[in-house]
């Protein structure tokens, strides 16, 4: 049943894409499908792939199917102009997007009667929003926290009870950390769930949240390109792996390196498909994020698929703190100030419970030429830091370096050093 | 009336000071004097020293960023106040230093002050007109 609904929704989507949006008839054409060719869900092999070269390529609004009067809302995730993903919802889309993030809190086993501090970053950023309106949905109580003011979120956490709470895993440990600096029992307080998503985490990270803050801690998958949190949850019962919702959203996994659709079970890139949204939907989009298709049935009953956790990605995306960044942007931002060369490397680590990122960027010729004063160098540093604050809202730390602390790369560049350890 | 001065941008880790001077030693190099600026990440180490071209060249080649400044060289009695009688007049005519540092030869006798400014023709003027000593380069660096 669940095939026959989607093939249904997928020949539906596929002709929509095709009639209304151009970039969807140029790619169908040049590899030579028509919806038509959609017989059964194995002929979507043949369709062309969206990546988000492509969603850049049609900033802002290129890949619209609706036109602006019927789009309700719009989200965009991090980045200069021109490089940000810009994404939109008609009404119904806000409503289905609504019911796939209640969908999800009743997965963590909440009801009406729960009350939800939602510490989501609320804006441009998907998370908060799409948690929100998710929890109004459901009916509970919600608190949009939004994130950051980490005193204030420990006094409400302390005074208003939640028993839920929806942020990034590494920020919920920072919660906990700073909570008990403050000499907070945070295993006392009424928490009793916490829906974390947004970057990597593990089963050892979900122990240690679990320890210190006396809670079940569940994993929840989502990307603006195909609508938000809420693409797909874990439930209390199964705790491995989330449910994605296929009355939504057809998943594949594939090769990244030769884009060969893999059986389940098979670790590859998550490719997905939107079968219902209006304004914004994708034909095979690729995530980058590497996972496994789960087929086996769940204890808890529910009979849509599962994924795994997300193990990597299949680009250089570092996600920082919940930000996705990609090196790219924060080339682009070095460049834009003048004195500056691309020679960079990103350091990333994670310092406690949070992730730092330190920006080793190299002094050029020009700048020191013109400046053998400690203050020009500083006031470089600042400007630097306030670009990327600005345009990928990322705090780094900057540290200029002599040219020989980089390695000079032939042909692709290898800009990231990873050294957290998850 | 100038003088050339090399500076060179280091990160702040060790041994990077040690690997300047090796350089210098190995390029034969005299450092006639130096001053380092240092913040907690990276320093600026100023050198004086009695060829300024090799200098510059040895440690470019080794990778390091460099670059040529022009500062100005004066000499004052190497007593209370000799810095002062400099600073004095400085101030009065509003010449503004970016840094200074200073040398003595001998103990007694003359100093050198090394001064950066923002505008060196109109220090140099001031300076000469209350007769105070500006050292040229090559007196500097054959000394």
């Amino acid at each position: 049943m669940h095939d026959l609904q989607q093939l249904k929704r997928l020949q539906q989507v596929a002709q929509r894409v095709y009639h209304t949006v151009g970039f969807y008839r140029r790619s169908f054409d040049e590899a030579g499908v028509k919806p038509e060719d959609l017989k059964t869900l194995g002929d979507l092999k043949r369709f062309p792939f969206t990546t988000k070269q492509d969603l850049r390529d049609g900033y802002p609004f290129g890949l619209f199917a609706v036109p602006m009067s019927n789009v309700v809302r719009l989200h965009a995730s991090s980045g200069t102009t021109g490089r940000s993903t810009v994404v939109g919802y008609t009404h119904r889309d806000i409503e289905t997007w609504s019911e796939l993030m209640a969908r999800c809190f009743v997965a963590a086993g909440l009801t009406k009667n729960d009350i939800i501090h939602n510490a989501y970053g609320y804006g441009l950023f998907t998370g908060g929003l799409g948690a929100h309106y998710g929890a109004e949905k459901l009916g509970a109580s919600v608190i949009p926290m939004s994130g950051g003011n980490t005193k204030r979120q420990l006094m409400i956490l302390q005074d208003f009870g939640p028993t839920a709470i929806c942020c990034t895993p590494s920020y919920a440990l920072n919660l906990a950390e700073q909570g008990q600096a403050m000499g907070m029992d945070m295993r006392s307080l009424k928490l009793r769930v916490g829906i974390f998503g947004a970057e990597p985490w593990s089963d050892k990270m979900r122990d240690e949240i679990e320890n210190t803050m006396d809670i079940m801690a569940l994993n929840i998958y989502g990307l603006s390109e195909i609508m938000g949190p809420g693409v797909s949850m874990e439930c209390t019962e199964g705790r491995e792996g989330m449910h994605v919702f296929e009355d939504h959203f057809l998943v594949e996994t594939i090769n990244p390196d030769t884009g060969e659709v893999l059986p389940p079970g098979e670790r590859g890139e998550l490719v997905f498909t939107t079968l219902t949204k209006e304004a914004f939907p994708l034909v095979r989009y690729r995530t980058r994020d590497i996972s496994r298709i789960i087929t086996a049935p769940c204890r808890c009953g529910r009979t849509h698929h599962r994924m795994d956790r997300v193990t990597g990605r299949s680009d250089d995306m570092i996600i920082i703190r919940g930000v996705n960044v990609f090196p790219s942007q924060i080339e682009a931002v070095l460049v834009g100030i003048q004195g500056l060369e691309p020679h960079y490397q990103l350091i990333v680590d994670r310092v406690g419970t949070l992730d730092t990122l330190e920006v080793q960027v190299e002094v050029s010729d020009a700048l020191f030429s013109n400046a053998d004063e400690v203050r020009v160098l500083q006031k470089i540093e600042r400007r630097i830091n306030k670009d990327l604050k600005d345009f990928l809202g990322i705090t780094a730390k900057i540290k200029l370096v002599e040219p020989k602390s980089l390695q000079r790369f032939e042909g692709k560049a290898s800009r990231v050093i990873d050294k957290r350890q998850i | 009336m100038k003088v050339e001065q090399v500076s060179v941008f280091l990160e702040n880790k060790q041994g990077s000071l040690e690997e300047v001077t090796r350089i210098l030693r190995d390029a034969n190099v005299n450092i006639r004097t130096l001053s380092l600026a240092d913040t907690t990440d990276f320093g600026i180490l100023r050198l004086i020293v009695n060829d300024v071209d090799t200098t510059s060249r040895a440690l470019r080649d080794k990778g390091f960023r460099v670059s040529r400044t022009t500062v100005v060289a004066v000499e004052v009695p190497d007593k209370p106040g000799g810095l002062h009688s400099i600073l004095e007049v400085l101030a009065r005519d509003n010449i503004a230093v970016e840094y200074l540092y200073a040398y003595v030869e001998k103990s007694g006798e003359n100093a050198v002050i090394i001064f950066r400014f923002d505008d060196s023709n109109a220090a140099i003027e001031v300076l000469r007109k209350n007769s105070f000593s500006v050292l040229s380069g090559d007196k500097l660096y054959s000394f």
